[in-house]
């Protein structure tokens, strides 16, 4: 827990209020936390929110507590029932519980908004495609259970994935994001698309002294299809016919 | 390689002016800086060739001073004889020349095969994109003449073009590697050609692809499938995993 960065200007006004930190904000302002918008107390306090997280996290009672700052007087009640869990497990539980309900806030409408501002500032990086000219990207999980895949990040633009570019983001757990939050985010902000669609559809080919490089040649060019877009009108009849498989190449 | 103790020995002396009191190599010095891990070491028999050094002549003031300096052939009289702001101006002049040379040099037998000892490392760096599996870049130019544009990365295995990582290697100009090393090194080293993969990633809702996003994926790899029936058709193997 040394590893606080200063008063970040959200979390400013809670530190100032009291003694003690908030662990919500505490936790989102981490160093190499920057990806994690603040999820509300009131949506951690619905229990319909928490549906089946219990099952998910160890000691989620304590953990829950812990999230939302109520520590002092659960550890009241809880001397006489069971034996002590060290603080840094408890920690860590409430690490998991938070991220679990991160990935479900952030497909919710307010959630939605809180990350498109992120988004917008660039704070999830931005792609490191050439042709993408700095397109920002969004978080994404490939799983969505804990423990398997770390995050990564989607472009709009090229619709492929990348990793993280500093290190401090790659061992973030992808499933504090989830697998859809990329999909829910373009559907919800249908601008998004657009934009997207204005952007330049230029690629990049392989020359030597001007001169491309033969399709037969070893490294000719192989991978084309992944930044093409159909355009003429022959190619916009394929995709109608792709709308539900791939036809069969005669 | 000789260049790593470089770095801790001389990482002080970054601006390069009191070169002359080391024993050490103008070039090596160059080398061993923060930021020009890029580089390869050109000989110094090619650089003094005159042959190699067609058309450069007019991109730098007092030319057979700077390639003098650039050897450590110029007398340690005629140096200190130089104001602080002539050596500046002979250093800037030294490293620009060095990069175009340098460009030259790349493409050559002897660059291609240094290249190759630093691209087998990554030192140029790995791709970015999770389905590229750590593949290590290839340095490019998009121009042949210095000062338009920084030094961009390219993947052999999505065949793609990225920004270099760090900032102080994308502000390297991309003339100090050429449009065509690339493409060279690639024809040079057919079996560095990295299989490419097929798997790409359609985003997702609680496991339903969104439909307009994966109709035009389907699109793309319908493309795919033609392209490599077409090279099978002429006996070429499409290289796809």
């Amino acid at each position: 827990m040394s590893e606080y960065i200063g008063d970040n200007s959200r979390t400013g006004s809670s530190d100032e209020s009291g003694p003690f930190d908030e662990w919500i904000p505490s936790f989102c302002a981490r160093f190499g936390h920057e990806y994690f918008c603040q999820v509300p107390t009131e949506f951690i306090e619905d229990d319909f929110n928490m549906t089946g997280l219990a099952q998910e996290v160890p000691h989620y009672r304590k953990a829950l507590d812990l999230v939302l700052d109520l520590e002092a007087m659960s550890d009241e009640e809880g001397q006489d029932s069971e034996e002590p869990v060290s603080r840094s497990i408890v920690e860590h539980a409430a690490e998991q519980l938070f991220g679990l309900v991160h990935a479900r806030y952030i497909l919710t409408k307010p959630g939605l908004q809180a990350m498109a501002e992120k988004f917008d500032h660039k704070e999830f990086g931005t792609c490191p495609r050439y042709y993408c000219a700095g397109m920002q990207m969004l978080p994404c999980g490939l799983t969505d259970s804990l423990g398997k895949l770390t995050v990564r990040l989607y472009c709009p633009s090229c619709q492929d994935l990348y990793l993280p570019q500093s290190s401090r983001h790659l061992c973030l757990e992808g499933a504090f994001w989830g697998t859809s939050f990329p999909g829910v985010f373009l559907k919800h902000f249908k601008e998004l698309e657009d934009y997207v669609d204005r952007k330049t559809k230029e690629t990049y080919q392989l020359r030597v002294f001007g001169f491309c490089i033969s399709d037969e040649a070893p490294s000719g060019s192989r991978m084309r299809w992944l930044r093409q877009y159909p355009k003429t009108e022959e190619e916009l009849a394929e995709l109608e016919a792709c709308e539900f498989q791939i036809p069969e190449v005669q | 390689m000789a260049d790593v103790e470089m770095v801790e020995a001389h990482s002080d002396t970054a601006d390069g002016s009191g070169s002359s009191e080391y024993v050490e190599f103008w070039i090596d010095l160059f080398l061993g800086r923060k930021g020009h891990e890029y580089f390869c070491d050109v000989d110094t028999d090619y650089i003094t060739d005159r042959f190699n050094l067609i058309n450069l002549q007019k991109t730098v003031n007092k030319f057979t001073q700077v390639i003098q300096y650039m050897v450590d052939d110029l007398d340690d009289n005629s140096l200190e004889q130089m104001s602080s702001a002539r050596l500046e101006q002979l250093e800037h002049d030294a490293c620009k020349l060095y990069g175009l040379i340098h460009a030259r040099y790349v493409i050559t037998i002897k660059g291609l095969q240094k290249m190759l000892q630093k691209y087998k490392e990554a030192d140029f760096g790995r791709c970015p994109r999770v389905y590229c599996n750590f593949q290590p870049l290839l340095p490019v130019g998009l121009h042949d003449a210095p000062g338009q544009d920084c030094v961009k990365l390219y993947c052999a295995c999505c065949e793609d073009l990225y920004i270099p990582k760090s900032s102080r290697h994308s502000s390297i100009d991309g003339a100090y590697f050429g449009t065509s090393f690339a493409g060279m090194f690639l024809q040079a080293f057919p079996e560095m050609v990295p299989k490419h993969p097929v798997k790409r990633y359609v985003p997702k809702i609680f496991g339903f692809e969104l439909h307009k996003q994966a109709q035009v994926a389907r699109w793309q790899e319908l493309q795919r499938v033609k392209l490599e029936q077409k090279l099978n058709a002429k006996g070429v193997n499409g290289g796809y995993k």
